[in-house]
């Protein structure tokens, strides 16, 4: 909403600075956007340095000025030599282009820049600042320019210069005449109220304890009575709560005063005529959507017989044309407003390109009714058709606002238009909306502001928002609502609402909760989930976030088949982003790749949410998952050391990770197993698996797949663990054991088994030997080559003994690792290297 | 002059010219290494008579004692200087880079939320989670805005292809979920989470962001509560002198609603481009909950109240951090990642 502040000033007086005014209004929850001024200054405390610069009007040089003559340039046929009086004494002739003035006319009232104004250059797109300088045009002396809106930079009209009301005084500073500052107000869905000038001074008036003035206008005289010249009826009272029509006969359709022009283009609205003017000043002031009729060509329509103006809902391909010229097909949701002959305008939103006032019009009907803001904004959204009006219906407005709206427009239009108002009004108005009263208690709102508010002040309040209050009881108010009030709807938090923001917030005391505190709140989950995240990023992983909003054909190779249903959007915003991911790998592996663009290594993890469709379900599943990505070389490079050629992260590394994950997080009964995923290398790629159910799968992101995404180049290992599975592995407490004071002995073994055997088993068994004293059994070597027979390989341990009560003694140890080798042999056919040539 | 004193004069004459420990360490073994001098001269002893034996032997073994106390003395002062000088030498370049560590961290914005769970929960909120795909109903419907409510116009919506089912546009239906799991005990909770919404991404907008709700109902709830929950709130989180403003506002689930700004952390109040010279950084909206939204969670009105505040926390590690685009957050580029 714009409000210029002269404009405003009509309706209420104030003695508040720009700066105050605009922080204030932002305290009451009118909030200001933004601020264009017409020529005045900025005050500094509003001024951002980033703000389109604009001219600001010199009052000593930019003047009211009156041409009293214009001569022909002896040089050029296009240009002319106003003379223009701009004070007693004061003449100055200069040379002009401007099309809208003529040689030999006078008379006009003019808007004068003196030699020193700054302007926009006429001439320059985009708009530069330019001082105005003296100077010869075609040979002959120009001090001066008469100006256009462009230059004065209130509108983007270069055609000709502004031509004043008549009654400018001639020699004012315009920035005295005309000049203001318009500012922008965001308008809450509950402030609809304030999207009129009324509006928004009504609140001033409020908060600055002034007091409203009248806007109510009387008409000064009115034909013959409107009885019998048109019918209204109303076929939905729900839509439409009330319908008035009035007529205005004898109008003489021209160009509005040039005031009102002006305040319509302060206000965003673009001048038409001074009909159609008035109806969008009279909306403005008051908030009241209005509509002109040719009230001949309604007559015309049905022959010449009383029009009937029906409001009802527009029937199954019902088209009307708008007075923009567009043929429309309405939907049976869309409210219009008919005769008995067809559509003549869509309620609320647009008049019929038929029935509209044009330059022939001499008997207009004037249209001022309220329509219900569910019907508007059903209408709007099928149609697309946002309006100034459509606006104000969308978000409801008051059907009491409807007579004087109407009346106002008359009372302009007989001053602007010379029209004659057939005297009275035909009001349809089937069930007149009944005054809100609501009986407030002031113990209400200690219990909810928790603040104690005389009962006189919570009067004082409510009276300067035209509440009427009377005290029905000891602390209790019996509250009427204005007739301007659509939003006291649940009653007295509504009232605690206007009470406290107008009492202050500032005033309001901090305190503690004094409430009991609630029972405690378990969320395992959520506690796993931070030690998740914490143990991943000790063990050195970045942790990322990626859109949950994803596309079928990116995730499809990272998901196994069947490949289960998305959850999808209606209305997605590209068409990389049509549905809820299923899995993170697809967006951790396209991050990774984003990144290896710069950075030499990296490791990711990511933990978030799937989306899941279930069968027979309303709602989907949203499991959280865990997904880490690692590629690069394991080193940092750096200057103390040479790195080239330095080892990659590889599959152990992950696993690695997948390890110390597990340690850190205290998980039981893991183990790995070889596994087969679409994304991952067949042969390098494994389960994790808890309790024997699979909790994840990682592995070396399939040549296939990373040719495809091209990262041929890199070797990128990647995962997904689902976290409820993982948690599943956390015991309900983990023990600890001892720490042994007894000196370790450490032997090595060299086991040689069949190349089928895995590493696991042969750990398994020397670890079933060690019993209780083999505290470490670590595999330091495999080795594959000439000095073992084929189709074997030799597995290095460091075998660590300590007992936890002695100290072991050679025999003791000797013994134990025979066993070791013992079973070995015996269990898995091994030789034991060094020992059997 | 006595042989031994003629020894002692040249071995301390020797003495004085070592100049390195290296040069002493060969003086030493001269004179006291296995066929050293001073043990030859102490072996002496038994050359001589028995009568002129105990004054060589005493002798010999004050020489001996001088020479082995004047090299601990010329050694140690050797060791000295060598020390001295190599602190002179041996100087590093501390302004060559220190070897990267490669140190794992959290999302800038997991930090944040963290940071916020942790100032609130010294309160003693507890987290709430609820769920990301929402019936239309919980996001909206009990949440004060029936369908086609002019509020609905504040939140553009992802819609999914199952009628009634959207993206959350905020944490707010939690309220309705945990007022419904908690009823009739009172509520102190927050509810962190990831919420939707149907716009264009730019520096200043996101289709995917986090919210912070928080929900207080109980017997004796007020706004001036409210006041005090957030004014504690924002002084944890951006330092204790930090002032905080409340401007009326509005949200369909909240009545009266309010919008809290604090002073602007870089200008203080004066002005500056951060704040665009209004002194204050508007942190999070709130209000007292609407006696509708209270019934829909099973709540009387007329007996409970409750106030409810939500806030960004992208949006406040911008602040914090001077981060000027909010694309950065989910385009994990680890140059910015790693800079938290």
């Amino acid at each position: 909403m714009k409000v210029p502040i002269r404009w405003l000033k009509d309706y209420v007086d104030f003695d508040l600075s720009l700066e105050a005014l605009v922080n204030r209004l932002a305290l009451a929850g009118l909030e200001v956007s933004g601020i264009k001024h017409w020529g005045t200054e900025a005050p500094e405390g509003l001024r951002l340095g980033n703000e389109e610069p604009y001219p600001v009007w010199d009052k000593d040089k930019i003047i009211i000025g009156l041409v009293t003559k214009v001569d022909k340039h002896p040089d050029a046929d296009r240009l002319k030599l106003p003379t223009v009086d701009y004070g007693p004494g004061k003449s100055i002739t200069m040379v002009t282009g401007a099309p809208n003035l003529s040689v030999g006319d006078s008379g006009q009232k003019v808007v004068l820049a003196l030699s020193g104004s700054v302007l926009f250059d006429g001439h320059a797109t985009p708009k530069v600042l330019k001082e105005l300088k003296p100077g010869k045009i075609r040979g002959v002396a120009s001090d001066a320019m008469v100006c256009s809106g462009f230059e004065l930079g209130i509108s983007d009209d270069h055609d000709g210069i502004i031509i004043l009301e008549e009654d400018a005084p001639v020699g004012t500073a315009l920035v005295d005449y005309f000049g203001d500052s318009i500012i922008e107000i965001d308008i809450l869905p509950n402030k609809a109220r304030c999207l009129s000038m009324v509006g928004v001074a009504r609140e001033v008036a409020a908060m600055t304890g002034g007091k409203l003035k009248s806007y109510s206008h009387k008409l000064k005289k009115t034909g013959s009575p409107i009885l019998g010249k048109v019918k209204v009826s109303i076929n939905d009272a729900a839509a439409c709560p009330r319908y008035t029509a009035s007529i205005i006969e004898n109008i003489k359709v021209a160009s509005s005063p040039a005031f009102l022009k002006r305040r319509l283009q302060q206000a965003g609205m673009r001048p038409i005529n001074n009909i159609v003017d008035i109806t969008n000043y009279v909306m403005l002031e008051q908030g009241q959507p209005l509509h002109a009729f040719d009230y001949d060509i309604l007559c015309n329509r049905v022959g010449g017989k009383v029009p009937e103006i029906i409001v009802r809902f527009a029937t199954k391909g019902e088209k009307i044309k708008t007075l923009d010229g567009v043929d429309r097909e309405l939907s049976t949701e869309t409210l219009v407003i008919a005769d008995s002959v067809g559509a003549i305008a869509i309620a609320g939103l647009m008049g019929g390109y038929d029935t509209e006032v044009t330059d022939k019009t001499s008997r207009v009907l004037l249209e001022s009714a309220n329509f219900d803001f569910l019907a508007i904004r059903k209408a709007m959204k099928s149609l697309g058709l946002p309006s100034e009006a459509a606006t104000r219906f969308s978000k409801g407005i008051h059907p009491a606002l409807v007579s004087e709206g109407a009346n106002r427009a008359l009372q302009l239009m007989q001053d602007f238009a010379g029209g004659i108002p057939l005297e009275g009004l035909i009001d349809c108005y089937p069930a007149p909306k009944a005054p809100q009263v609501i009986d407030f208690s002031l113990s209400e709102a200690r219990r909810i502001l928790g603040i104690d508010i005389p009962i006189a002040e919570c009067t004082k309040l409510l009276t300067s928002l035209e509440f009427q209050v009377e005290q029905s009881g000891k602390d209790l108010l019996r509250v009427t609502a204005p007739t301007h009030r659509l939003d006291i709807q649940v009653g007295v938090a509504d009232l605690l609402e206007d009470i406290a923001r107008l009492y202050g917030y500032d005033k309001f005391p901090e305190t503690s909760l004094a409430e009991e505190l609630p029972p405690v709140l378990i969320d395992p989950e959520l506690d796993f989930e931070r030690k998740l995240k914490d143990t991943l990023v000790h063990l050195g992983l970045q942790e990322t976030i990626s859109y949950s909003l994803t596309s079928p054909e990116v995730e499809s190779p990272f998901l196994e088949s069947p490949k289960p249903a998305y959850v999808e959007l209606m209305n997605p915003i590209s068409s990389e982003r049509t549905v809820m991911r299923q899995s993170l790998l697809a967006s951790m592996i396209s991050l990774a790749q984003a990144n290896l663009k710069h950075t030499e290594t990296i490791k990711l993890f990511e933990v978030g949410k799937v989306y899941q469709k279930v069968n027979n379900q309303k709602l989907p599943k949203e499991p959280y998952k865990l997904a880490i990505a690692l590629c690069g070389p394991r080193n940092k490079a750096s200057w103390t050391e040479d790195n080239s050629g330095g080892a990659h992260l590889n599959f152990y590394d992950f696993k690695g990770i997948v390890e110390g994950l597990v340690s850190g997080m205290h998980l039981e009964k893991i183990s790995f197993k070889p596994a087969i995923h679409p994304a991952l290398h067949p042969g390098k790629s494994a389960a994790l698996m808890i309790n024997e159910k699979l909790a994840g799968i990682f592995g070396v992101l399939h040549p296939k797949l990373a040719t495809t995404l091209g990262l041929g180049n890199f070797e990128l290992i990647a995962g997904e663990f689902d976290i409820h599975a993982l948690a599943s592995g956390l015991p309900a407490r983990y023990l600890s054991k001892p720490v042994s004071r007894f000196p370790a002995a450490l032997r090595d073994i060299a086991v040689v088994v069949d190349q089928s055997i895995t590493c696991q088993t042969v750990t398994n068994e020397i670890q079933a030997a060690g019993g209780n004293i083999l505290k470490l059994a670590r595999l330091f070597d495999i080795y594959q080559g000439d000095r073992i027979p084929a189709g074997t390989k030799s597995l290095a341990y460091a075998l660590n003994y300590q007992a936890d009560d002695r100290t072991l003694n050679d025999k003791e140890v000797d013994k134990l690792h025979k066993k070791i080798e013992d079973r070995l042999k015996h269990v898995l056919k091994a030789q034991i290297r060094g020992k059997e040539v | 002059m006595s042989e031994l004193d003629s020894l002692k004069k040249r071995a301390l004459d020797e003495l004085a010219s070592c100049g390195d420990e290296s040069s002493l360490r060969n003086w030493h073994s001269r004179y006291f290494g296995k066929s050293g001098e001073m043990l030859a001269a102490l072996k002496k002893v038994s050359e001589l008579p028995p009568e002129s034996r105990k004054e060589y032997g005493q002798q010999a073994n004050i020489v001996k004692e001088n020479l082995s106390s004047a090299y601990d003395s010329s050694l140690k002062s050797c060791l000295e200087q060598a020390m001295l000088k190599s602190l002179e030498t041996e100087k590093l370049d501390v302004s060559l880079p220190g070897m990267p560590p490669s140190p794992g961290r959290l999302h800038l914005a997991t930090q944040t939320l963290r940071d916020i769970q942790s100032s609130f929960a010294e309160m003693g909120f507890q987290v709430f989670r609820s769920r990301e795909i929402e019936e239309d109903e919980f996001n909206f419907g009990l949440l004060n805005m029936p369908p086609h409510h002019p509020a609905r116009d504040m939140w553009d919506t992802f819609h999914t292809t199952d009628p009634g089912l959207i993206l959350r546009t905020h944490t707010s239906p939690g309220q309705i979920h945990v007022m419904r799991k908690f009823f009739p005990a009172p509520i102190r909770v927050i509810l962190p989470g990831m919420c939707y919404r149907y716009e264009a991404i730019t520096t200043r907008s996101e289709i995917m962001f986090h919210q912070v709700e928080g929900l207080v109902v109980g017997t004796k709830v007020s706004m001036t509560d409210l006041k005090g929950t957030i004014t504690a709130f924002t002084r944890k989180m951006f330092g204790d002198s930090r002032k905080v403003r409340i401007r009326s506002s509005y949200f369909p689930f909240t009545e009266p609603s309010i919008e809290v700004d604090m002073d602007c952390i870089v200008c203080g109040g004066k002005g500056c481009t951060l704040c665009k010279k209004s002194g204050w950084l508007e942190i999070m909206g709130a209000g007292m909950v609407h006696p509708e939204v209270m019934k829909n969670g099973g709540y009387d009105p007329a007996k409970f109240s409750g106030f409810a505040f939500g806030m960004g926390p992208e949006r406040i590690a911008m602040l914090r951090h001077a981060i000027e685009d909010i694309r950065e957050f989910w385009g994990n580029d680890l140059r910015f990642l790693s800079q938290f």
